[in-house]
């Protein structure tokens, strides 16, 4: 019959097993150490682009960011934001339902508020404004949920792929809206809504204009911490998560968990779109969610679904794109420079993962030597 | 260098994390000889032979193939050097032809000739007596179809070393008597073949030798002329054991479950289970004996409202007296059953993957059906925390603490974990699927001892299983399923091994004929 | 019969930028990799081949049309294989996920592909002055002429670039490797059945790679095509290639996985995104309504498909999943 050739082969020289555990400080310092690393290339990387000393340039990051109150407030500002996307995709990821629609729910949000902002300006005072504003924010992003859940749990259709595609339909409709509330007319954009009323506005509060934002958001941290971990339906997003034959088997009502939470998840984006709109740009553009739907699922992801471990994981994002859009400007380069940078220390970061999950046993060269 | 030997392994050691598969485990393959490799479920020997197939590296200890020493870094160098395995699990592509998949991963041409695989097929099939249809898809075809081409596409490769892993669980008497006679046609053309199993009258029937390992250790080698069942459950088990197994006389026997014409047909269009009836009674231990998957699984889902079930199917159960009506359970899901209150409990056949969940923990896993208890939004962590550490001291589960994943426990423990939970919900019917698979002797003994306790508390037990022996000695009744049929109904008590291994064959002779 | 043809046209060009895209992607996806970074790795073969011929051309005064087109080649290739090598060294190599390690590749690429444009626009005098003229010319030169010889049809099927005969080549040869040779059935294996796979001797960690890879290189002509044809040698960082690429995801999804299927669904794709500009009457608000219509109809198909079951149509076993032998 047939031969197949051996070839040469050795024990490999680097093998790999499951770790079945690593303390949690020492998983922490794997990441940090990643992260070091890839602030170390991206050292390299921007002396390369602009001769200058990297140390100089990741002060510059931090004047950046943190340079004046106004630039701290914007950082924090967009941390809220970023990390109030994370906490809405949290329960879908629980579940191990790939929302990846945040995009497209953040943005219904935004657009019901901005509607809500232009059309009940003059009967409503600010304040019940601004909570018809979230409900209906909430509402709208429920909504964007609903879809992709209801037809996951109906008809087991890729979520991966219909929250994708939401996305663009939700982009589409903005774009819809923008040209319908465009102000002034010809501008193609909607321009700040009711500049000189601020109606709808985020109220200062203690001074800051943006205190309101992070009263909410970590309200709805500790929220959904507490949802996930101590509450019914969060026990029933885990088993889900887990097995859906076991949540049958447990009595659990798999499909509606499955409706459910992403009709929560999608709500918590489309506040996080409200918040956006009310809290901090007061307009409606499709570039409202700007990409922090996407960002946001690698923050949920690393994260773990652990709401409070997002914190920190979201200020290093924002932190990193300000500081680098303050590199670009000082030094005359592209705002582009923050992406890249971002997604470099991602991989640094995803990649270190592996040391977490997996042991690594080198051939050792006693060993290779008795055998030979 | 000519020698006896086809194979020879000498102080094979491997683990996976702290579990220890084999422990410096010495053991030789003669050219020309059926060798049985037996143990029990987990008693690595599995393991071993996936070291001689490249699917492991072991950690320490030589491996010499035909006198020569070989390091066996993938499945690649296995084939050439002549080993080939047939898993129990069959790696097989299913949207591929029989075809396709002998020829995968051989690259013999740049484009794929399926002309002369056709042939040289039909060459090994005429040689050994397979039947196999090269252009048949793997998704339609039958289990045993599935072995025999796994088989060819060892042979086609040119193995003389083969491994066989538990190949007759899966098939009927006839099925197996044919693989037997295929296996003596290849010893006869002087091929070494491995048998792996723990049926002792296979060892018997179609060996000339039988080495033996128990928990990862070699204990010896004897030929199988020279032995008896007997001597070699000696050997597996460490120490003779007759099953004495206790039943205690049913008493106050009373109608629990009446399933009439129960008929489930799967996503394929196949009947898994044809008009099933029968009935089981608080009190009694109702065996169900079968080959694997002939409705055994789907009889258990059926009845816990996992399973769509056809029109005309009825399952009546009465609850004990004071404990509310009789219930229809066609036609309710798990949620209303539970919320009619049938005092149901169900150790399913996959226990991490159904009755609970890995990665959570003894007393999260405590809660995974009775989570929802009283009105509150949140959870109440305090009585699972309870039982769960019950549990733990009364059936003396080994775990570093309440707080571990049940999936780090050792299999036997995780069933202690499953059938504590069940149990400690006080039900009227208990159903258990394989409930001693892959567990060792003592926590066999404490199952069978939980499940005889819930038989004298009035509980119907249904017991599904597959060792012959241990359902004789332990149910009071032995439903016997055959593709889906029930093929009869014996006294546990009067009935021989052999009645009830003919009724689990019975139908399909019928069929045949 | 004017404006159908024109409305053919447009389809086609669109299409062809998403066809490479998706054709690529099938490869990758073959192999059981679920690589969301499509729209990143055709940034990354836009950008590659723009900064290669804008230097060819910058520094010589008479480029040689072949010489240009060579270069934009190797450079898209060559960028857009950088792309996947990425995605397959997290993926298989230190096993990330496979959703958020695409999405991570999209920010890098997406960053690194509009800060160089938005460099090479600064050094060009501004967006729109990139001048790359003679590979543009090069791309979009018909190369069948004009032989009149099928009416209106030689209008329709003639009077494109070598690229768009190329992607549907590109589609066809895939099919073909696919499903004819050895090495693509072991691949098939590879995505449905990597254990399967690895036990009969295929190195799955290799065919993973070099899946992709060169996906991923396949991938990044799209880029190419879009910058140097539709956009005609120029870079705007408005973000098409990014929707431009999650569409080809779409349409990897609509083609049930079957590059031939994916050849008209490229082409519906664009005639659905094309079609608002030739019905009469529509104001801008309702055209951004009409641009939505792909993606519904995408939504449609996933729904479809899920609903029917069918075996044939449905994606590799062994899709978005890491394989790692001694699993236990």
């Amino acid at each position: 019959m047939k031969t197949i050739q051996k070839k040469e082969s050795r024990e490999p020289l680097l093998r790999i097993s499951k770790r079945d555990y690593m303390p949690t400080w020492q998983a922490l310092g794997v990441r940090l150490i990643g992260l070091v690393i890839a602030l170390v290339i991206c050292a390299i990387i921007i002396y390369a682009i602009v001769k200058l000393n990297p140390l100089k340039v990741y002060g510059a990051m931090f004047v950046g960011a943190f340079g004046t109150s106004k630039r701290m407030w914007v950082t924090i500002r967009d941390t809220m934001m970023l990390l109030c996307i994370a906490v809405g995709l949290a329960p879908a990821f629980k579940m191990k339902f790939w929302n990846i629609g945040a995009e497209g729910q953040v943005l219904m949000g935004g657009v019901v508020a901005a509607g809500c902002m232009i059309y009940l300006d003059t009967y409503v005072p600010t304040i019940p404004l601004i909570v018809i504003m979230f409900i209906g924010g909430a509402i709208a992003g429920g909504l964007w949920g609903w879809a992709p859940g209801f037809f996951k749990a109906k008809w087991n259709t890729n979520e991966t792929l219909f929250t994708l595609m939401m996305n663009y339909i939700a982009i589409q409709l903005t774009s819809y809206f923008v040209a319908l509330w465009e102000n002034p007319f010809g501008s193609n954009s909607v321009g700040v809504i009711n500049p000189n009323t601020r109606i709808g506005w985020f109220p200062h509060i203690f001074g800051q204009m943006y205190t309101l934002n992070v009263i909410i958001v970590a309200i709805l941290v500790v929220a959904m911490y507490i949802y996930l971990n101590y509450s019914k339906h969060g026990f029933e997003i885990a088993v889900v998560g887990d097995s859906e034959n076991t949540a049958r088997y447990a009595a659990i009502d798999v499909k509606k968990v499955i409706v459910r939470t992403m009709v929560l998840s999608g709500a918590v984006c489309g506040i996080a779109g409200a918040l956006a709109v009310a809290g901090a740009s007061h307009t409606i553009s499709t570039s409202t969610a700007g990409g922090q739907g996407f960002t946001a699922i690698i923050v949920a992801w690393l994260a773990k679904f652990n709401t409070f471990a997002m914190v920190p994981i979201s200020a290093l994002l924002v932190f990193l794109s300000k500081g680098s859009m303050e590199i670009a400007s000082r030094y005359n380069l592209s705002d582009y420079v923050s992406s890249m940078i971002t997604g470099i220390i991602l991989f640094f970061i995803l990649g270190s993962e592996f040391f977490i999950r997996f042991n690594l046993k080198f051939r050792s060269k006693k060993k290779e030597a008795s055998e030979s | 260098m000519e020698t006896k030997n086809a194979v020879r392994m000498v102080d094979i050691t491997k683990t996976f994390g702290p579990v220890v598969a084999n422990n410096k485990v010495s053991l030789t393959i003669d050219k020309g000889e059926i060798l049985s490799l037996l143990g029990e479920n987990g008693s690595g020997k599995t393991t071993l032979m996936n070291m001689l197939s490249g699917i492991y590296l072991p950690d320490s200890g030589q491996i010499y193939v035909n006198g020569e020493k070989v390091t066996i870094a993938s499945p690649r160098d296995a084939f050439a050097l002549h080993i080939g395995m047939i898993h129990q699990h069959f790696k097989l592509v299913d949207v591929l032809t029989a075809a396709e998949n002998i020829v995968l991963g051989l690259n013999e041409s740049p484009l794929v000739d399926l002309k002369n695989v056709r042939a040289d097929v039909k060459d090994i099939c005429d040689r050994y007596g397979f039947v196999v249809e090269p252009d048949k898809k793997v998704y339609d075809m039958s289990v045993s179809e599935k072995q025999t081409l796994e088989i060819v596409k060892v042979l086609y490769r040119g193995a003389d070393i083969l491994i066989l892993d538990e190949p007759t669980a899966v098939l009927t008497p006839q099925e197996t008597d044919k693989l037997f006679a295929v296996m003596r046609n290849m010893q006869a053309d002087g091929k070494a073949i491995v048998i792996i199993t723990h049926k002792l009258h296979e060892v018997m029937a179609i060996s000339d030798r039988v080495a033996v390992l128990r928990k990862g250790e070699y204990i010896g080698d004897v030929p199988t002329s020279e032995t008896s069942p007997q001597k070699l459950t000696d050997m597996m088990v460490g120490k003779a054991t007759a099953l004495n197994i206790d039943r205690p006389e049913p008493e106050n026997l009373t109608e629990r479950l009446v399933v009439k014409d129960l008929t489930v047909v799967d996503s394929d269009g196949v009947k898994r289970l044809d008009n099933v009836s029968f009935t089981a009674y608080g009190g009694e231990i109702l065996g169900i004996a079968g080959i694997s998957g002939s409705g055994q699984k789907e009889l258990l889902e059926a009845i816990a409202g996992l399973q769509r079930i056809e029109a005309g199917g009825s399952i009546v159960y009465t609850p004990r007296e004071g404990d509310g009506e009789a219930e229809e359970l066609v036609g309710k899901s798990p949620m209303d059953i539970k919320k009619k209150g049938v005092r149901l409990a169900f150790v399913p056949e996959d226990r991490l993957g159904m009755g609970l969940v890995g990665n959570m923990n003894i007393p999260d896993n405590m809660m995974l059906k009775s989570y929802d208890a009283g009105r509150s939004v949140f959870t109440d962590r305090k009585t699972p925390r309870d039982l769960g550490a019950s549990i733990i001291e009364q059936l003396e589960v080994v775990t570093p603490g309440l707080s571990t994943p049940v999936r780090r426990l050792s299999g036997g423990n995780v069933q202690k974990v499953l059938v504590g939970r069940e149990i400690a919900a006080h039900p009227s019917l208990l159903m258990t699927a394989y409930a001693v698979r892959g567990l060792d002797i003592n926590t066999s003994y404490t199952i069978y001892h939980l499940l005889n306790e819930q038989k004298q508390l009035g509980t119907a037990v249904i017991y599904v299983g597959e060792d012959l022996d241990v359902l004789l000695e332990l149910c009071d009744r032995i439903l016997v399923l055959c593709a889906g049929k029930v093929s009869g109904v014996v006294n546990g008590r009067e009935t021989k091994k052999e009645e009830v291994g003919l009724l689990m064959t019975h139908l399909k002779e019928e069929a045949q004929a | 019969m004017t404006q159908i043809i024109s409305l053919f046209q447009a389809a086609v060009v669109f299409g062809t930028v998403i066809l490479f895209g998706a054709v690529g992607e099938i490869l990758t996806e073959k192999a059981g990799n679920l690589n969301l970074g499509v729209p990143g790795i055709m940034y990354l073969g836009g950008i590659a081949s723009l900064i290669g011929v804008f230097f060819y051309e910058m520094n010589n005064p008479n480029p040689i049309p072949a010489v240009c087109l060579l270069i934009a080649l190797v450079c898209a290739l060559v960028a857009a294989a950088i792309g996947g090598l990425i995605f397959s060294f997290l993926t298989i190599t230190l096993r990330t996920n496979q959703n958020v390690t695409g999405l991570a590749l999209n920010i890098f690429a997406g960053g690194f592909a509009n800060f160089f444009g938005g460099s090479l626009n600064k050094l060009a005098g501004g967006v729109g002055q990139i001048s790359v003229a003679t590979t543009s010319a090069a791309v979009r030169k018909t190369i069948m002429g004009s032989n009149n010889w099928a009416g209106p049809f030689d209008d329709m099927l003639l009077s494109y670039g070598f690229m768009v005969y190329l992607a549907i080549i590109c589609a066809i040869g895939i099919k073909w490797f696919i499903n004819r040779t050895s090495i693509g059935l072991n691949l098939r294996a590879v995505g449905e059945n990597p254990a399967t796979a690895d036990a009969a001797g295929i190195n799955v960690t290799k065919y993973k790679y070099l899946a992709t890879c060169i996906g991923g290189a396949i991938s990044g002509l799209g880029g190419l095509y879009y910058v140097m044809d539709y956009m005609k040698g120029t870079w705007d960082s408005a973000g098409a290639i990014e929707g431009l690429g999650w569409l080809a995801l779409a349409l990897v999804i609509f083609a049930s996985w079957k590059p031939l299927r994916a050849i008209w669904g490229a082409y519906l794709f664009g005639a659905l995104s094309w079609a608002y500009f030739y019905i009469p009457g529509l104001t801008r608000r309702s055209m951004e309504l009409f641009k939505m219509l792909p993606y519904v109809a995408t939504l449609i198909v996933l729904v479809v498909v899920a609903m029917q079951r069918s075996r044939e149509n449905q994606p590799p076993a062994g899709l978005g999943l890491p394989y790692f032998r001694e699993e236990r």
